[in-house]
């Protein structure tokens, strides 16, 4: 075929010789086909998940009954979480983004396995689908919460555990292989000159991610099977009356969840890594220091599961000791944060969105951080342990850690995915109400929790209201800035700006080629001479 | 893309049946072993010859032993993190039951 | 377009997969452990229920299917597509075999009234209920393993038939075989856990 016909055409343009149409999508082994499908996908499931935690706030706004009764709220916290966690927070910067600017950042053409790439998207389609059937079929959702505890989930409820748990299954064998093309793409398809100190960092956070992906998420597989053989066969490996203990059921969970809590950060710490450069005009501070904590985190992330389960009523010398490995994980992660504000320090800053978004990720992710510190410490813990404090830290380092590295990718990244601008002054005030909306809504929490309100209760104690419904209102305000910032990316998608193809002045290989990239990345194979933040050179094209 | 010249070792008739001889006779002697009662150790010894036995396994019939250094990097690493999420568990559990 | 096979990519890939079937074990070999810790005395007497024969048997066939599969790997290696076939369909009926022992293992057992959650298992102490549960579901999971590992094998034969695994491209077999090997990997642990314990 003739590549600079071929070249002229953008990925989402229909490839000459072919039929187009909707199975040009779906039946794609594309690697930006499918990211941009898993992006559609991770939209929809946040808009669903977010107006679950919407009305779960309003449930919340004073004590007693408001708007449901105390099923219907169980039910809706486990649907928060199940959906936030294993539909959305996971798959959202390795599936979306890293599908679609992986192989780009290193020069090649696609992934290793591109028809697994597709396989591992039609996993996350079955298992989006079983995680909707199971709400309608069976006696009603499940009401376990996200963290599926046994004996509740596996000899109490009587609602669908069984089809959450192997679509749970299913979505984390999805995950499982995107992370292993990425692993075998990073090692196997980097272009001549790229070496590993070359690669961008995003990448990098990527290649951590996907080992934690492929070495932990089956223990997640083997423990919703589990509880599927508990729930059928009534096996009793989990109940006491039949010589079971439920607390390995705890250890077997937290040897999956804790890492997947770095598989939902680190991706999100690789975009930082990568947007803050580029804003600042200058080098990353410590480009090896950033790789090497990546993977640090990965390794020192497998080695704390328990700091979950302090009053869970095991062992006092496990509580000691996971108490003590959980502070090795802060030092990777105050490396990475030291060095992206040593990186601002003399630069000459540009105040685009994807920067405020990447600010308000190193502030938000901080207090996140330092709270899990309070967390870890087994003292402290015993006190906060199910508590809103609990609540509040996971959010901050969630949503305010994977969620503004979401945004900010989104905004980073847009114009060379859609070849066109948002309009950057509403992108801005969308990201100040979000700001905002956030931290009054998460904030009085961590409040709450030293108070000592539980986590989970449908009612609450006359002494809790206040700090309730101040969160109620933040829910608002964040979910106003959401809605704004989604609309103003979507009116930019359609009818934005055209760009050209470098608007921020990027150094790494996607930057280097069309908005929107054409079907085969490159027209010839790049050959790289440079690394990822060398900005000499580099000019910041105007978006007209 | 690249080039990929690639090397491969084929492992002869010969060395594959005296793999397979090899852990058959380690199989009886597991068997026997099983015979003895050495208390505590009885898991130390079966555990120790399934050890060996897969060690064969995995270097000649998997090709392990002809492989890039990156494989044997990581296949050490996964059975590392095994044996960490076993050995961390007793932690708990070694104080506990 | 690149159509040069990136072989050890190709393998990197099974491998790493293969990384995440010994996790998805080692949950059950956690379990394992901490029980058979738990419960060391229980566990002695109902590994004694076992039949060390019929394990001993089966740990015999599956060494053997490895050999075959190691041996069909180095045949096509060497050009002999034929003996490849020879050899894989031998893996193929050990894995049968396997699969048939098994069988009637459990259907003894179940017979005795010994299956998760029956009357006669219940009744006894709580480390008995605790082995058998663990021994039906992980050699139940193996099993399933021995299946899908034998319909993984019957693909590779038939790619062999069509010609589109060859003696100049033979990632498929080889992978195949790395899958059935990891199989059999299992089994070499299970064997002495649950019928050598006694």
């Amino acid at each position: 075929m003739a590549p600079d016909q071929n070249s002229a055409l953008s990925f989402f343009d229909r490839q000459p010789g072919t039929l187009g149409g909707i199975t040009s999508w779906i039946f794609s082994t594309d690697h930006k086909r499918i990211g941009i499908m898993y992006l559609w996908g991770i939209m929809a499931f946040f808009i669903v998940g977010m107006l679950l935690g919407f009305l779960i706030r309003m449930e919340l706004i004073a004590p007693g009954r408001d708007i449901m009764d105390q099923q219907t709220y169980n039910v809706m916290f486990t649907l928060h979480g199940v959906i936030m966690i294993f539909l959305v927070v996971i798959p959202s910067i390795p599936a979306a983004f890293g599908n679609i600017f992986l192989p780009i950042q290193i020069g090649a053409e696609d992934v290793s396995f591109p028809k697994l790439n597709n396989f591992s998207w039609w996993l996350y389609v079955t298992g989006a689908t079983l995680a909707l059937v199971s709400l309608f079929t069976g006696n009603g959702p499940p009401d376990t919460g996200w963290t599926f505890y046994v004996p509740f989930s596996s000899n109490v409820t009587t609602t669908n555990v069984n089809v959450a748990v192997i679509a749970v299954f299913i979505l984390g064998f999805s995950s499982i292989l995107t992370g292993l093309n990425f692993v075998t793409t990073l090692h196997r398809l980097r272009a001549p000159g790229m070496t590993w100190t070359r690669m961008p960092l995003f990448c990098w956070s990527l290649y951590a991610t996907g080992w934690i992906q492929i070495l932990a998420t089956p223990v997640l597989g083997i423990t919703v099977l589990l509880i599927f053989a508990e729930r059928i066969l009534g096996v009793g490996l989990f109940d006491p009356a039949k010589g079971g203990d439920p607390i390995l059921y705890q250890h077997l969970f937290w040897l999956y969840s804790h890492p997947a809590v770095y598989i939902m950060i680190l991706p999100a710490m690789g975009v930082i890594s990568d947007v803050l450069p580029v804003f600042a005009r200058r080098d990353i501070f410590g480009y090896k220091m950033i790789a090497f904590s990546s993977v640090m985190i990965a390794f020192a992330g497998s080695l704390v599961w328990a700091h979950h389960m302090f009053t869970s009523g095991m062992s006092d010398t496990a509580v000691l000791v996971f108490s003590f490995l959980t502070f090795i994980v802060a030092i990777p992660s105050a490396i990475k944060v030291f060095n992206w504000v040593s990186t601002l320090y003399k630069g000459s800053i540009y105040t685009d969105p994807p920067f405020w978004f990447a600010l308000a990720f190193i502030f938000l992710f901080s207090i996140g951080g330092l709270t899990g510190l309070i967390l870890g410490s087994a003292g402290t813990d015993v006190h906060v342990h199910d508590t809103y404090f609990v609540v509040g830290h996971f959010h901050y380092v969630i949503f305010g850690g994977l969620g503004f590295g979401l945004f900010s990718a989104m905004h980073y990244w847009f114009p060379k995915i859609f070849g066109r601008m948002y309009d950057k002054r509403i992108a801005k005030i969308a990201c100040v109400i979000i700001f905002t909306g956030f931290n009054v809504l998460y904030f009085p929490m961590l409040i709450m929790g030293l108070q000592g309100m539980p986590r989970r209760y449908y009612d609450y104690l006359p002494q809790y209201a206040l700090g309730h419904l101040i969160s109620t209102i933040g829910s608002w305000i964040l979910v106003a800035g959401l809605l704004l910032m989604f609309g103003n990316l979507i009116k930019g998608a359609l009818r934005g700006k055209r760009c050209s193809s470098n608007p921020w002045g990027g150094a790494s290989l996607e930057w280097q080629i069309p908005s929107p990239p054409p079907h085969h990345n490159f027209v010839t194979e790049p050959v790289v001479d440079r690394g990822p933040y060398d900005f000499r050179g580099v000019e910041r094209d105007e978006c007209d | 893309m690249t080039e990929h010249h690639e090397e491969h070792h084929t492992v002869t008739y010969k060395l594959n049946t005296i793999i397979w001889g090899l852990l058959l006779v380690l199989t009886a002697v597991t068997v026997a072993a099983a015979q003895f009662d050495f208390g505590f150790l009885n898991v130390v010894v079966a555990l120790s010859i399934a050890t060996v036995k897969a060690g064969l396994v995995i270097l000649f019939f998997m090709h392990l032993k002809y492989e890039k250094p990156l494989f044997k990097i990581i296949v050490f690493i996964t059975f590392l993190l095994l044996a960490i999420a076993i050995g961390f568990t007793f932690f708990d559990i070694g104080y506990r039951y | 377009m690149s159509v040069i096979k990136d072989y050890t990519g190709a393998k990197l890939g099974m491998w790493l997969f293969l990384f995440t079937e010994v996790l998805l074990f080692g949950g059950l070999f956690l379990l394992y452990a901490a029980y058979l810790h738990k419960f060391p005395s229980e566990f002695h007497l109902a590994g004694k229920e076992l039949n060390v024969v019929l394990g001993a048997t089966n740990t015999v066939v599956l060494i053997s299917s490895s050999w075959f599969m190691a041996m069909s790997i180095s045949a096509l290696q060497q050009g002999s597509v034929d003996q490849s076939k020879k050899f894989l369909l031998l893996t193929l009926a050990m894995a049968l075999t396997f699969l048939v022992i098994k069988y009637f293992e459990w259907s003894a057992k179940i017979e005795h009234g010994i299956f998760p959650d029956s009357p006669e298992l219940l009744a006894r102490p709580a480390g008995e209920v605790v082995f058998f549960g663990l021994y039906y579901l992980m050699t139940g999971l193996h099993g399933l393993h021995v299946i899908l590992g034998g319909g993984l094998l019957s693909f590779a034969y038939f790619l062999i038939v069509q010609g589109k695994v060859t003696p100049q491209d033979f990632v498929f077999l080889e992978n195949s075989g790395l899958y059935w090997h990891l199989v059999d990997l299992v089994w070499i642990f299970l064997f002495p856990l649950f019928y050598l314990i006694a």
